[in-house]
């Protein structure tokens, strides 16, 4: 195939620039082979070489007394004491969800199972974020069902068979993910401190195995079908899409952790995105080494498949390890156990080159360094993301209650148990607070530390605001950890955004990340790892910017705090306080959303200050064990949140004194603010006291209803069957529609 | 009381049943690998929940040919108490150690929530602990745990008194609710609930515990 004359139209379709190949001819000092420019196409492309983010990418923080692993390697790593580590990472797969739901969503999950246990960590917890259209839009409502159901079956038989709990997530719908929807999949594993693998190649004359799954055609450029926007030929790309297989890489898990621990593996990684090409020049890039590799001896799946196939396959289920030499056996002894290929491929050499021979003959030679790391790096033009329109002077008015049981029906807010029950939550024993909860518990048997883990991201605040949304973000994800009890100690982030070529989307990125940074920075929760996904656009129409955060704490082990009141005549406590908003700042909730069917003004305002604070008293809180249940207020405000913890069957009366509107009290977003139902009501005010926290006692537990109130006038009173009925059952029947 | 844990390569609660023996029961737990021949020295062999071979075809149908089935079915065959817990349950039903079958759940979709199961019998070494007609807390999380047999099956079945748990709120669509049979000789037992998921109040239940009791106060009285 080195015979394929290199054209100006080829690299064209190898999504490389005039100046991106010009580099590439000067690093080679020569123009490169048809398999050369596949490996620099895929190796350059968006999706592995963050070109266009990196630089922004710069501002996150990343480093904090408990981070042991940063950004750089396959997940990043914390300290969660003990002598354990938990490595976690997040990772987008959008389009191939999109193209072929059940297999993109498998596929997904189980590359970032890879990344896990790739650096040693047993994975314990999945998290998935995702966005559709809406299940009852005109045109696309049939397609985006069918997508839904893939995506969550594909996720199921994944996760179910390698032996993972789904443990959380969210699930959102808007008209801008009708043609792209979001699959984030979070996952976190847990390692002793001694037992970290790295992805690095060294030793020279160690030998480069190939483990795992034999290598296909499938998956071919999908690093760079990632990076492009979707058109209508996009569903061409079917065959692009890699097929999952859970059974083999639980295989590859259980052998991958057993041969680390004969000692004779020094780097691993996983075979993701770009494959061969991949593993082989990031690991050569890391440990400043070469590599030299065979084609020939690759296991294959199909005949008569080219050198330009076999590295730039994205087939799954395999790994590339660089082990001790003389001591290959004892690594194939594991793998023939688990009965999986397990060949030496190539080896370490100390040139520095990725060289790669087919019978012998050399067909590709490039520096690994340049091309793992020296990928082109864009200043893209950026400019101000545009404004939303100005509050609205009216909207329709809906009684209070009416409205409260639209909003819990409503697809982002309703239960999503339709989803979550299709998912194992409870395999491996650690499930201490599954789907459902403000924020996932997985406890670490060893250690009595448990892990808690948020996914939060908001579209709607960050197409108002990319920078105010991002913060938003941060700080709920955070929240969701101090209202289970935990410490938010990390983060992982997964930045969906459009074309970053046009300069109002790069200005929508620039700002999310730099809104980001400032929160993570204050909230203590540095970035060790992630994800960019860009142009997630179908026809030009691209998504709103989406970035989404895992925040992940450490708590002691221990019975969670739920959500559900639990018993009648308990006072409610608001910490925090009722907030305050205007009109400016309801335009991104979901009352806006759904009853006023509209986009305006600006996210909720956020005082980070104020914010921390009320999460410190929080933690206390709990810790003390005053906080008999526990949740905090978010998506449909003050009405949603006490309506989601009277699900128990427990209701509440709330009696409020506020200047504001009913609707704005009732349904405003604004953070910093946790509803929790106690016994000791003077113990909890005394904390927030002391931590300068406003916490009114706003009502008490009641059988029957939810029954909220403003200075003596009633604004809404609902039977908890009338709350339930709205909330429970509602995804299933979209879906049946 | 030693319990023997199955380790098929694509079982995934091997672990749970090993941590409920060992720390919530207080009993020894150890592996057995799938290819072993032998069980070694153990008192009772538990077949865990998972895809053993990935269960791409029928759930157990591959299983039932491995090496360690033929201990297993020796050790059923010597009064040996063995206990299959969902996919061991689909395991033992293919390897013909139970009657019926498990077929794909009703709705189509894995079904992972807590259940209530019905105490039938307490005529069984797993069941004996438990109060009579005894309601358990139980997880599920299958795809295949639709219990099927023909009429003549079920109806020997009910006779025979080895009906060990049936479902309060069918989750799945069992014929008659059954949730876990007996073996005629009443030492193999097949559930798909999880009591190893229920053996400590941090799990959510403590019900599974009595499943086990149950086992160990049986064992004792074999060995006297």
């Amino acid at each position: 195939m080195s015979t394929v004359a290199i054209t100006s139209d080829l690299i064209t379709q190898h999504q490389l620039t005039e100046s991106e190949y010009a580099k590439i001819v000067a690093i080679l000092g020569r123009e490169p082979n048809y398999t050369e420019l596949g490996i620099f196409s895929v190796m350059w492309s968006e999706h592995c070489s963050y070109k266009s983010s990196r630089l922004h990418l710069k501002k996150l923080p990343t480093h904090g007394k408990l981070v042991v692993q940063g950004p750089g390697e396959n997940a990043g790593i914390i300290d969660a004491g003990g002598g354990y580590v938990i490595a976690f990472k997040i990772e987008s797969h959008n389009h191939p969800s999109f193209i072929e739901p059940f297999q993109g969503a498998a596929t997904g999950v189980g590359g970032i199972l890879r990344d896990i246990f790739t650096m040693g960590a047993r994975p314990i917890a999945v998290l998935d974020s995702l966005r559709f259209g809406p299940l009852d839009d005109p045109q696309s409502g049939a397609r985006n069902r069918r997508i839904l159901g893939g995506v969550v079956a594909g996720i199921a038989h994944y996760g179910n068979c390698f032996g993972v709990p789904t443990v959380g997530g969210e699930c959102i719908f808007e008209a801008c993910y009708n043609g792209n929807p979001l699959v984030n999949v979070f996952a976190l594993g847990v390692a002793k401190k001694e037992d970290i693998f790295l992805a690095r190649a060294a030793g020279l004359g160690n030998p480069v195995i190939y483990v795992g799954a034999k290598t296909g055609r499938d998956g071919i450029h999908g690093a760079s079908m990632a990076s492009a926007e979707f058109t209508e030929e996009s569903k061409q790309k079917r065959p692009n899409v890699q097929v999952g297989d859970p059974f083999l890489e639980k295989l590859l898990l259980e052998a991958c952790l057993e041969a680390m621990q004969t000692g004779a593996i020094v780097g691993i990684q996983d075979m993701g995105a770009a494959g061969l090409t991949c593993s082989t020049c990031e690991m050569g890039s890391r440990g400043g080494t070469g590599i030299e590799i065979e084609l020939d001896r690759v296991p294959q799946r199909e005949t008569g498949m080219t050198p330009y196939e076999i590295m730039l396959s994205e087939s799954q289920e395999r790994m590339l390890l660089v082990a001790e030499k003389g001591r290959e056996d004892e690594v194939f002894a594991v793998f023939r156990k688990w009965g999986l290929d397990a060949v030496t491929i190539g080896s370490v050499t100390g040139d520095g080159l990725l060289r790669v021979r087919e019978h012998g003959r050399i067909v590709a030679e490039i520096p690994n360094r340049e091309l793992a790391d020296e990928a082109p790096l864009y200043d893209r033009p950026h400019v101000a993301p545009p404004r939303a329109p100005a509050a609205p002077s009216s909207w329709p008015a809906v009684p209070p209650a009416d409205a409260l049981l639209a909003l819990l029906g409503s697809g982002d807010i309703c239960a999503k148990r339709y989803i979550w029950e299709q998912y194992d939550y409870m395999v491996r024993t650690n499930t201490v607070a599954g789907p459902g909860a403000d924020a996932a518990i997985v406890r670490i048997k060893e250690n009595g530390t448990s892990v808690a883990m948020s996914l939060d991201g908001n579209g709607r605040y960050t197409y108002l605001s990319p920078r105010e949304g991002a913060k938003l973000a941060v700080a709920e994800s955070c929240r969701n950890l101090s209202t289970v009890g935990a410490q938010p100690v990390a983060a992982t982030n997964c930045l969906n955004f459009g074309n970053p070529e046009r300069p109002e989307i790069m200005g929508q990125l620039v700002e999310a990340i730099e809104g980001m940074a400032e929160a993570c920075q204050f909230f203590e929760t540095p970035i060790t790892g992630g994800n960019v996904s860009l142009y997630n656009e179908t026809l030009g129409e691209g998504i709103w910017p989406t970035p989404v955060i895992g925040v992940v704490g450490l708590m002691r082990t221990a019975a969670a705090v739920t959500r559900h009141f639990k018993v009648a005549g308990r006072p409610i406590v608001l910490l925090g306080g009722l907030g305050t908003c205007d009109a400016e700042h309801f335009g991104g909730t979901q009352y806006a959303k759904v009853i006023a069917g509209d986009l305006w003004g600006l996210p909720p305002a956020l005082d980070m200050d104020y914010e921390k604070r009320v999460q410190a008293a929080m933690r206390e809180i709990v810790a003390a064990g005053l906080a008999e249940s526990a949740h905090d207020v978010s998506d449909g405000g003050l009405a949603v949140a006490a309506a989601e913890c009277a699900m128990g069957g427990v209701g509440a009366a709330l009696h409020l004194e506020s200047d504001l509107s009913a609707e704005l009290l009732l349904f405003h977003e604004g953070p910093s603010r946790i509803l929790i139902s106690t016994a000791a009501p003077d113990a909890v005010t005394e904390i927030a006291a002391r931590h300068g926290v406003a916490a009114p006692r706003i009502g008490i537990t009641m059988h029957e209803a939810l029954a909220i109130g403003n200075r003596g006038e009633m604004l809404l009173t609902v039977p908890i069957e009338s709350l339930k009925a709205a909330y429970e059952g509602s995804l299933a029947e979209k879906l049946r529609s | 009381m030693r319990f023997g844990v199955i380790v098929f390569p694509g079982s995934n609660c091997d672990h749970d049943a090993w941590f409920a023996v060992n720390h919530n029961v207080g009993q020894q737990a150890e592996f057995i690998w799938h290819d072993s021949p032998s069980l070694g020295n153990v008192d009772a062999v538990i077949l865990p929940g998972g895809f053993a071979y990935g269960d791409y075809l029928r759930c157990g149908a591959i299983a039932k040919f491995s090496p360690v089935m033929t201990a297993v079915r020796k050790f059923a065959a010597d009064g040996g108490l063995v206990l299959g817990i969902c996919n061991g349950f689909q395991i033992l039903v293919e390897a013909g150690l139970l009657p019926g079958a498990l077929i794909r759940n009703r709705n189509l979709k894995f079904i992972c929530r807590e259940v209530r199961l019905r105490t039938e019998t307490l005529d069984s070494p797993f069941t004996a602990a438990a109060e009579p007609g005894e309601i358990l807390r139980l997880p599920i999380a299958h795809g295949e745990g639709c219990y099927v047999a023909d009429e003549r099956t079920l109806d020997d079945l009910a006779a025979e008194d080895r009906i060990a748990f049936r479902y309060l709120e069918n989750p799945n669509g069992s014929m008659r609710d059954i949730a876990g049979i007996l073996n005629a000789r009443r030492n193999v037992l097949g559930l798909m609930p999880h009591p190893e998921r229920a053996t400590e109040p941090l799990m959510g239940s403590s019900d599974g515990l009595v499943v086990f009791r149950s086992m160990v106060t049986a064992a004792a009285a074999l060995q006297v």
